[in-house]
């Protein structure tokens, strides 16, 4: 019998047993009618060869694993970075229901959101009816001082208006006319997760900035010193933005974080569940407007709202998720440059352990070779990073990158000596880096959790950095930006590094001469 | 600690004062309290979900794609429409498999037709045509494919089916199935399992070759029904049902093969676990095939004895004999787990909410360990479903159908239950109150749960959940003094 009382075994044991062993045989041979093992070798080798890579990037309708999702869970994600403001996504439920899973997987924090839950007769009639209801009850019983809307694709396709609806709905005393209602039309079949993160903030902007969707005044910029600092849609954003608040704190800059969700992801356990906590504040989006400079730390997740805010008569900057020591100089610079702060001596300092964390440990990530794959703006600035450490950033994709994405990419890569045969791959999925790890092998993949299907299926290691990160706890909460988040990248692949040159030397017999104790 | 009868009124009536009155009226019919003698739980169930009030509940795609058609694993299930519904559903409901992935299996694998604006406007099913030619280009060896309908297949008029046809004339043999369970459609998961319990019966069961896959059949032959392999589960039912002396020739659908879809219709029992989401297959082999059908529950060792007995009563003398040998054998592994976790657990109160089957299903599990469920639910049950509850439940258990984020906060707070047992999005809000928390639809990332083994995983998981010491830490010391 397998199971013992006094040593339970998990499933990852239990079915290594003899017992079940035999079962998976007996399983496998007289009832799965498989294919023969001859021939599954065959295909086990050829998807490894250059022949299916050309193939396999012949592609032009299937997509395979990718890197990206739909740009409501992006739109949930700005509104959760609002004070006591619930998301609520106009069309069918299941989706409310897969974005929530999705954050709490990530997070391991609850993620409040609620749907209109749109059905068979809502998509004949229209959502009116469901906005109506749906605006009330979420008014009533989760008492917030915000609801951001945003759609689903199945409210996008029969053409539901947010702004009528949400209109109607006030005229109906659903909710009571000056309540902000904030709202973005985000179609799960343009672009990505980071597009309805875009439309998302945007409308939340716009809706303060400009007026109230009609129903109030148009507010006059009365420019000041502060600036505002927009993140971008970030799986590391518990840790990123206290870290930004620190250094600008440090510099003393006055400043406004749009779109904050550090806290209402990161709550403590002691006893209260907090549905709403921390957040940007709608007396802080207005002031927001004053502000003299806006800075966005990921361009290509903000790329309407930034064009938004430039006519407002911002001095805009969006930078590409900056990482490592030239990264945050540049963004350092930036802000100082704006606010005509100078970058005091503390962060110079933190400045200088980085570089002398890298100098400690260059020689061993110098010429290794990475391959990468995530939002576009993650894998500039990780390229960056690694062509700064001296690694060669050899195949870098991205789902939701372009043509255009490509080009920056190579021109970061072709600006490096380490970048030489290195290459972009705009549009592309985990299907296609698949193929590229057999055919041109790294040292080592950097993505997302989906990425363990990779590193198990191409033996190539895998750090964890991106979104979303399931199957490793606790990363989101530290940072990955600034002199300190350089830190904890720099040891993240430090770590996989050592770990993978002692798994490779830890033959007793064999391999004892490299299995040293100072590396 | 329990309520009464009326100590549960009082709080329902308390709890529905924070909707607007008309909402207030429709969420009364779904929360109740079970009374002894009365046949069902007294609420009403598969209603539309309102809008706004955060349901639980999940979408027709994730009933047919997540649920009953992701877990077999030598076919191909394209996420067809835009790319969320596939992303959010990639490999997050454990259904366990060995195979080769990639190359002749596939379960955890996304495929998608990642719909743009042009193919909303042009319609897909080009796309769909060159995706499934892609497909047999590059993963030649899939033993069928299925075309799992997202929200907009059904509104824009794409005419899968005829695509599914055409497909299958030109890749002769090739099973290729087209889903329409489209998000919109019904109110929950639900009809997403009709849909594609339907879809096997039309495609699958009307088109096979009998020739296909022949094996000769024995007396003992049965099929595992609506076990999706959840940690495992179906492989720690599974090799209950074989040392029995049966012949397991499908499991349905975790670890799940076309060609054992294909052979059941040879069973002489199907053995069914989730009711809720593959009776209607069941009732469509009973009347085509005249295959009958037994429900079964392999959680904790009082239900599975009684399970395993009554399968083994469709069988001759020497199956029910080596039945009792399986009891016997495993009794005493059986008896030390309970010696070792009653006492840790018992007079702890339960509060559940889940899918399918597992609202009554698991009652009896934690009744083996001393434990006490106070308030159950099902996110997706039909009134069938509430009638076999009232064979678990105790008079005055709280009943709560498709409960909201609200209700089932103020539930908790006021009945203070020792354990939660429910999924994802509700696992952090309890445990942000202090309150014990396992999921029960992924295990919470153990079991399996089903049969002897899982049932000792079971137990040792609840006391990990309840006796943890961080449970003492939530309150700072200088706050308990206070």
């Amino acid at each position: 019998m397998p199971q013992n009382v006094e040593k339970v075994l998990d499933h990852e044991n239990l079915f290594r047993e003899p017992e079940y062993k035999a079962m998976f045989d007996n399983k496998r041979s007289q009832f799965e009618f498989r294919v023969p093992a001859e021939e599954l070798a065959k295909q086990i080798e050829y998807a490894k060869t250059w022949e299916y890579r050309e193939k396999n990037f012949a592609r032009e309708a299937l997509t395979v694993n990718p890197a990206k999702a739909c740009q409501p869970l992006g739109a949930v994600f700005a509104a959760v970075g609002f004070e006591k403001t619930l998301p609520f996504v106009h069309g069918s439920q299941g989706c409310v229901a897969y974005y929530r899973s999705h954050f709490s997987r990530h997070f391991k924090e609850p993620t409040s959101c609620v749907s209109s839950s749109m059905t068979e007769d809502a998509a004949v009639f229209g959502g009116l009816n469901n906005m109506i209801d749906g605006l009330a009850n979420t008014y009533n019983l989760y008492k917030p001082e915000m609801i951001a809307v945003s759609t689903t694709c199945m409210a996008e396709v029969i053409g539901d208006d947010l702004d009528a609806f949400i209109k109607t709905s006030k005229q109906k005393g659903s909710i009571p006319a000056e309540f902000d209602v904030p709202f973005a039309h985000t179609p799960a079949f343009v672009g990505s997760h980071i597009t309805g993160y875009d439309n998302a903030l945007q409308g939340i902007i716009k809706y303060f900035w400009d007026g109230k969707a009609g129903q109030g005044t148009a507010l006059t910029r009365i420019p000041n010193e502060s600036i505002n600092f927009i993140g971008g849609f970030d799986g590391f954003v518990c840790g990123n933005l206290p870290e930004i608040r620190r250094m600008l704190d440090l510099m003393g800059v006055e400043h406004t974080i749009l779109c904050d969700p550090s806290d209402v992801w990161n709550t403590p356990t002691d006893g209260e569940f907090r549905m709403y906590d921390g957040g940007t504040t709608k007396a802080q989006v207005e002031a927001a407007i004053n502000a003299k400079a806006t800075i966005s730390f990921q361009g290509y997740s903000t790329e309407k709202t930034m064009k938004l805010i430039k006519e407002h008569g911002h001095d805009t900057t969006s930078f590409h998720h900056p990482m490592g020591v030239t990264g945050t100089d540049a963004f350092l610079m930036k802000v100082s440059e704006l606010t005509g702060k100078p970058i005091p001596a503390e962060l110079e300092k933190e400045r200088g352990r980085l570089v002398d964390a890298i100098a400690d440990s260059q020689a061993h990530l110098h010429g290794k070779r990475f391959a990468l794959y995530g939002d576009p703006d993650l894998m500039l600035g990780m390229t960056a990073f690694l062509l700064e450490l001296g690694a060669e950033p050899v195949h870098v994709l991205s789902t939701n990158g372009d043509n255009e994405w490509a080009g920056k990419v190579q021109a970061l890569l072709d600006a490096s000596p380490f970048g030489k045969n290195c290459k972009a791959y705009p549009k592309a999925d985990l299907w296609h880096m698949r193929s590229l790890l057999f055919t041109e092998k790294v040292d080592f993949l950097i993505g997302n959790t989906y990425g363990k299907y990779l590193e198990r299926d191409c033996g190539t290691p895998l750090i964890r950095l991106g979104f979303p990160i399931f199957d490793r706890h606790h990363y989101h909460r530290f940072p990955i930006w600034g002199y300190q988040g350089g830190l904890r990248v720099l040891t993240m692949l430090l770590d996989e590094y050592f770990e993978a040159l002692d798994a490779n030397t830890n033959g007793i017999g064999t391999t004892d001469y490299s299995y040293d104790i100072i590396r | 600690m329990s309520l009464t009868v009326d100590e549960n009124k009082a709080l329902i009536e308390e709890v529905l004062k924070a909707y607007p009155e008309k909402t207030a009226k429709k969420r009364a019919k779904h929360l109740g309290t079970f009374e002894d003698g009365k046949p069902d739980c007294g609420v009403k169930s598969n209603i539309k979900s309102l809008p706004g009030v955060m349901t639980i509940r999940g979408c027709a795609y994730a009933g047919s794609k997540g649920v009953v058609w992701g877990p077999i694993k030598d076919m191909i299930h394209i996420s067809h429409g835009p790319v969320g519904c596939g992303q959010y559903s990639w490999a997050s409901r454990r259904n366990y498999y060995i195979g080769e992935t990639g190359i002749d299996t596939f379960g955890t694998m996304q495929f998608t037709s990642d719909f743009q604006e042009k193919d909303i406007v042009f319609g897909g099913d080009k796309k769909l045509e060159k995706i499934i030619d892609e497909i047999e280009v590059l993963f030649p060896l899939n033993k069928g494919i299925t075309v799992q309908s997202e929200c907009p297949i059904g509104l824009i008029g794409d005419d899968i089916e005829a695509v599914s046809k055409k497909k299958a004339k030109e890749y002769v043999g090739k099973t290729i199935v087209p889903v329409r369970c489209e998000g919109f459609r019904g109110v929950s998961q639900s009809l997403g399992h009709h849909i594609a319990n339907d879809a096997v019966r039309d495609w699958v069961f009307d088109k096979v070759d009998p020739n296909k896959n022949a094996f000769e059949s024995t007396p003992y032959d049965v099929a595992i029904i609506g076990d999706y392999n959840i940690g495992g589960d179906a492989w720690s039912s599974r090799i209950l049902l074989e040392e029995m002396g049966l012949r397991v020739i499908a499991q349905w659908s975790g670890d799940g093969t076309i060609a054992e879809l294909e052979n059941t219709p040879k069973a002489k029992l199907n053995v069914l676990h989730c009711y809720r989401s593959m009776n209607y297959i069941s009732r469509h082999m009973e009347e085509k095939y005249g295959i009958p059908w037994v429900e079964y529950n392999f959680f904790g060792p009082t239900m599975i004895e009684k399970s395993l007995r009554e399968i083994a009563s469709h069988f001759d003398d020497t199956i029910k004999a080596n039945t009792e040998k399986v009891i016997a054998k495993y009794r005493s592994m059986v008896d030390a787990v309970i010696a070792k976790y009653k006492s840790r657990l018992e007079g702890k109160k339960v509060m559940l909410f889940v899918g399918g089957l597992r609202p009554r299903h698991v009652i009896g599990a934690y009744e083996d360990l001393g434990m006490e469920v106070v308030g159950t639910g099902y996110e997706f049950g039909h009134n069938d479903d509430y009638q076999r509850t009232t064979h678990y439940v105790k008079d005055g258990t709280l009943i709560y159908d498709d409960v909201t984020g609200y209700e089932f906060e103020k539930f908790v707070e006021k009945v203070q239950p020792d354990l939660v047992g429910s999924g994802i999005k509700e696992k952090y809000v309890f445990q942000k109150m202090g309150v014990p928390f396992r999921q029960m639809h992924s295990w919470d990332y153990s079991g399996p749960y089903h049969g002897y083994d899982g049932f000792a995983i079971f137990a040792r998981d609840m006391d990990m959940a309840i006796n943890s010491p961080v449970w003492g830490l939530t309150k700072a010391p200088w706050k308990k003094a206070a």
